[in-house]
């Protein structure tokens, strides 16, 4: 004989249970920075560092070298900006290996969850949140820095961008978060993926810098599609039309990257939807 | 026997870590059946590596069985995982507890994840700080606290929900007596309320102690199962335990052991090497011992210690395995895979 329990109460609207899901997760994430700040000072202090050194090694190219006859320190922010919001999604999945090490995540795990994506959803509100506040000292310094200033809209395509920016990469994350054997092969991965998805992107030098097999490459790295917008926006050009990237298989306006981008975010999330789902056997 | 509602049941669980080589598999689940009666407060006792985690872990929806079913309150935990959730409390043999938050935020926390309103949460945790006696450390930080306050914390998570069924895996390993004794109460009190509580311990006592039914398992099977009192009446008898000197030797014991051997009323005499070649009886009733005096002083034997108790579970576990828990544990500790279970484990 098998007794029957009653279900404890009937189940709330699915949008009410996941928002309270990820709000519950996101503050979590928030009260660890607030009394861990020291991952908000790096943060910020970084990308800082970036700017200015790399801003002053190459402050002597040669004038006309980069599109539009900009100088190196104009050109550099938007790289600066992406590259910062890139890295911090990217390491979106070792807090979760470490939960998931330490045990944490079972808890998560054996709760009721309305949908696990609640766990992507806390990450990337996080991160993003992060990732403005970073992005808003870059953006100021590199204004005192005489590098120029994106303006209202601008910020807005800023956020826009990043935003899609961090959701894709932070879904992979943590797709691997939950695939990958532990934080030491997460480590290896994040190791391996970032500075050359760096170095191949249009973050440090144009396109025109590059061998074409680098720039085939540069060309079709998602971090090219968000530096190119922001770095448009930077010139004083908002407009999602105009061409902002001259790449070897065609020409590349705002929307197409932004398009790209969301296209990345939706599909990987997808691709990793099933993993937060798997029990692992 | 009254028949009674089964709230749980586990039905023909397998399950083999380390994969595909049939070499390296470990069996950590044989074809092991449970079931638990509503409102019982039930015991699953075993050595180390038995499989009692491995079953309480498919239970809670967080590891797939590679065959069998599981049944929570009628509801098929393997087709609806997040309805079983619902009914579930799960409390971990690892503490699952972050440093940086206070109690009282992992319990909001705890809360949101099984969506109670804001008001019937602050009021229930009210309750569980009370009753497990958090109030005066409930708003330090996780990261300052004692493996027993740790452990009440986690109990508190557990319990947030007021699930109908709590499960929890090693409760009091290593716990201070205050902490253990705190776990007990709680867990007899819900009993009395009627939740139903799945414990596993590999502590004889602890088993003996709180559960009303209990099953002992051992490489991934039930071997024994029924009420703590039934098993132990069902092999009857009483045990003496006797030692003719503090310290003996193999031929004394030997000597003592024929001597005592064929008496009336004794059924059975063992050496005890690991006990310093004392000698383990069992006899028929409570005379059997005046004639065991007499008979050693016939002999001119002395009696350091005689010591007559009725039988344990330690006797039922010795029993339905041939060797003691303690045995058990030893042999178990050799043959498993830490890595292979930690990784399967996450």
């Amino acid at each position: 004989m098998t007794t029957t329990l009653p279900v404890p109460q009937p189940e709330a609207s699915a949008l009410a249970e996941i928002s309270q899901e990820t709000l519950a997760l996101t503050r979590r994430l928030f009260v660890q920075l607030q009394r861990r700040p020291s991952t908000l000072v790096a943060g910020v202090l970084q990308p800082l560092i970036w700017l200015v050194l790399f801003g002053a090694l190459f402050a002597k190219a040669p004038a006309g070298l980069l599109p539009g006859g900009i100088s190196y320190g104009r050109f550099l922010g938007a790289g600066v900006i992406v590259f910062t919001a890139f890295s911090a999604a990217l390491n979106a999945g070792l807090p979760l290996m470490f939960d998931r090490e330490f045990g944490f995540l079972n808890r998560l795990l054996v709760a009721p969850l309305r949908s696990r994506s609640s766990i992507v959803f806390a990450s990337v509100l996080y991160i993003t949140t992060l990732s403005l506040v970073q992005s808003l000292a870059i953006m100021g310094t590199a204004a005192l820095l005489g590098y120029g200033w994106p303006g209202g809209a601008g910020l807005l395509l800023v956020l826009v961008t990043l935003l899609l920016l961090v959701f894709a990469v932070t879904a992979l994350s943590l797709g691997l978060a939950f695939a990958l054997p532990g934080h030491i092969e997460l480590i290896a991965v994040i190791f391996v993926a970032n500075l050359p998805l760096l170095f191949a992107s249009t973050a440090l030098a144009p396109l025109s810098f590059m061998p074409a097999w680098l720039g085939w490459l540069a060309a079709l790295n998602p971090l090219t599609f968000a530096i190119e917008p922001i770095r448009a926006a930077y010139a004083g050009q908002v407009s999602l039309t105009a061409v902002v990237l001259e790449a070897p298989y065609g020409q590349l306006s705002s929307a197409t990257c932004l398009g790209v981008l969301a296209l990345l975010a939706a599909g990987l999330f997808l691709l990793i939807r099933p993993l937060l789902d798997r029990k692992l056997t | 026997m009254e028949r009674l509602e089964s709230v749980i049941e586990l039905q023909q669980l397998c399950k083999r870590y380390g994969g595909k080589k049939a070499a390296t598999a470990v069996v950590a689940l044989d074809n092991l059946s449970l079931q638990v009666p509503a409102g019982s407060l039930y015991g699953l006792l075993g050595p180390n590596g038995a499989g009692k985690t491995t079953a309480l872990r498919i239970l809670c929806t967080l590891l797939a069985p590679d065959s069998g079913s599981v049944r929570v309150g009628g509801v098929d935990a393997l087709a609806e995982p997040r309805a079983v959730r619902r009914l579930l409390g799960y409390v971990a043999q690892e503490v699952a507890i972050d440093k940086i938050l206070t109690g009282r935020e992992l319990l909001q926390l705890q809360g949101d994840l099984y969506h109670l309103a804001p008001a019937a949460r602050n009021r229930r945790m009210d309750e569980l700080i009370e009753l497990l006696g958090m109030t005066d450390w409930i708003d330090r930080r996780c990261g300052s606290y004692s493996g027993g306050m740790r452990r009440r914390l986690d109990l508190a998570a557990g319990l947030l929900h007021s699930p109908q069924v709590l499960v929890l895996d090693e409760p009091t390993v290593g716990l201070d007596i205050e902490s253990r004794a705190a776990i007990w109460s709680v867990l007899r009190q819900l009993r009395e309320g009627g939740t139903t509580v799945l414990l596993s311990s590999h502590y004889l006592e602890e088993v003996d102690a709180l559960a009303d039914h209990l099953a002992i398992i051992e490489a991934g099977k039930v071997i024994a199962e029924g009420a703590p009192a039934v098993l132990k009446a069902a092999l009857g008898g009483d045990r003496v335990t006797l030692r003719v000197r503090e310290f003996s030797d193999a031929d004394e014991a030997e000597r003592v052991r024929s001597l005592l051997h064929d008496c009336a009323g004794v059924r059975q005499v063992v050496v005890n090497r690991a006990q310093g070649y004392s000698l383990n009886l069992v006899i028929e009733h409570d005379g059997v011992v005046e004639q065991l005096r007499r008979q050693l002083a016939a002999a001119d034997l002395p009696v350091f210690a005689l010591a007559q108790s009725r039988p344990s579970l330690d006797d039922v576990y010795l029993q339905a395995t041939g060797r003691t828990l303690m045995d058990a544990e030893l042999a178990v500790a050799g043959s498993r895979d830490p890595k292979a279970e930690r990784k399967a484990s996450m």
